[in-house]
């Protein structure tokens, strides 16, 4: 029951005066109620259990762990450098796709 | 894929499990509530690669697991009924009763149907105006928004034919009950993420403060378990106890206040029998009064039926955390997934499932 998998939102519309939309599981797509993120836009991203969304995938709070693992990461990477070398390389890569992302909404 | 790959990331699943290990000096017992978090520890291999002293127990958060033997007779006997058309999610249909499940009514003759959503229970009703369509609603508070609304929809459209069969359970009593318990061994807790994203997580501060345990709300990839369990670990090791929100991307401290308002309005608390655990205070949700033409308990009268558990099934236990699956002695043998003994064996979340899934015997 618990699918954890976040999903996009393709598509809104209104069903039997419910607030209904698609959402887009890298292809696959399934109708969701979308009642409870009243405030939702298409292409945003959202977390849904049993064909409710219940809640909007916050991107700042995304960018914020990023920002605390590259600090992880960063210190790790004084106590071995083969071993850690690319993590920074990861994290700023990571955080590029998310705000290239937003640019699109 | 976009919030998935990156919290997938070996690199940085690396360099926390690194510091884990650094800062792990004595053994400590934690616990993840979630079923959906079990099976990510155990299929990416979590467990195994932590430091020996970090034990992980798995918790009562699979909520077919935990459904009373009771609500599922009832269930059979209301999908028996030849007037009506019995809808569930496809997890509910092979969990064992006293007798059969829901597949067995099904092949028996019953309308059984699966369904992905309470809203499709709601179109059945519509579209099947001579005929009385249930839906069982088990679950967690992540469940009973959808119930709520299915419900509050069915009232809306005076759907006189929609009743819904409803045994929610709540986490927090149950977090609570298993730490006051005299067997209890866990430390720290792993909240389950998108209970959070419902409820929010300020009902864990209470619980943190009175039995001094880290709560740490997680979601459900390698990177948000292992940078939860890193501060557990943390907390811990410097004798702290706070409630932390590593899922912050999807939990936010008050949850969803819509949906909790519709979960209020429709359902009101109740003492909740757990499968396994027994009764436990003021841990479930049942429909309100107000709403009892739409509650198939009432519409139907079903009586309880006498309820028998399979003598050799410890499931109790592994939801409580005391024992592993694979300490059973009918894991494997006389209970497997096609020929489940118990609920924890039968639902893709259970702890069972998952050990059997992943060919996996554990430690102990
Ligand atoms: S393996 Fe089967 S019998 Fe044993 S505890 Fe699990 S569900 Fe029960």
């Amino acid at each position: 029951m618990c699918l954890a998998i976040p999903g996009k939102v393709v598509e809104i519309y209104d069903e039997f005066g419910l607030k209904m939309g698609k959402v887009d599981y890298a292809g696959t797509v399934n109708k969701v109620c979308l009642e409870y993120v009243p405030d939702i836009r298409i292409g945003q991203y959202t977390v849904v259990h049993a064909g409710f969304a219940l809640s909007v995938i916050d991107e700042e709070e995304a960018i914020k762990s990023y920002e605390a693992w590259e600090e992880l990461v960063g210190s790790a990477t004084g106590q071995d450098d083969d071993q850690y070398g690319d993590y920074m390389q990861t994290i700023q890569g990571l955080k590029q796709s998310v705000k290239d992302n937003k640019g699109t909404l | 894929m976009k919030y998935i790959d990156e919290y997938r990331d070996p690199v940085l699943a690396k360099a926390i499990l690194a510091d884990i290990h650094r800062i792990t000096t004595r053994p400590w017992v934690i616990m993840e509530i979630c079923g959906g978090q079990t099976h990510a520890i155990i299929r990416n291999g979590i467990d195994q690669v932590l430091p020996e002293q970090i034990e992980l127990v798995h918790g009562p958060g699979c909520p077919v697991c935990v459904t009373p033997l009771e609500t599922i007779d009832r269930a059979l006997a209301i999908a028996a009924r030849p007037e009506v058309i019995f809808c569930s999610f496809g997890d509910m249909l092979r969990v064992p009763g006293s007798s059969m499940d829901l597949f067995m009514v099904k092949s028996q003759g019953g309308d059984v149907r699966m369904v992905y959503s309470p809203l499709e229970a709601v179109k059945i009703a519509r579209e099947n105006p001579d005929r009385e369509v249930v839906f069982l609603a088990v679950g967690f508070e992540t469940t009973a928004p959808g119930n709520a609304m299915a419900i509050h929809q069915a009232a809306l459209e005076q759907l006189t034919n929609f009743s819904v069969l409803a045994s929610h359970v709540l986490v927090p009593p149950a977090m609570r009950t298993l730490l006051a318990s005299p067997n209890n061994r866990v430390q720290g807790y792993l909240a389950a993420g998108h209970v959070c994203a419902i409820m929010g997580w300020a009902e864990y501060e209470p619980i943190a403060e009175e039995f001094q345990v880290p709560i740490v709300v997680t979601g459900f990839e390698s990177i948000d378990i292992l940078a939860s369990i890193l501060e557990v670990v943390r907390q811990l090791e410097e004798g702290r106890y706070s409630v932390e929100n590593q899922y912050a991307r999807v939990v936010e401290r008050q949850g969803n206040l819509p949906a909790r308002n519709m979960v209020q309005s429709v359902f009101v608390v109740t003492d909740r029998k757990w499968r396994g655990i027994g009764e436990i205070p003021a841990s479930g949700l049942k429909i309100r009064n107000a709403y009892s033409d739409f509650d198939a308990e009432k519409k139907f009268r079903v009586d309880t039926i006498i309820t028998q558990e399979s003598p050799l099934c410890i499931s109790g236990e592994v939801l409580q955390g005391i024992k592993k699956p694979s300490s059973c002695p009918a894991f494997g043998r006389e209970c497997t997934p096609e020929h489940p003994l118990g609920a924890t064996m039968v639902s893709s979340e259970g702890a069972c499932a998952a050990y059997y899934k992943y060919n996996y015997r554990g430690t102990d």
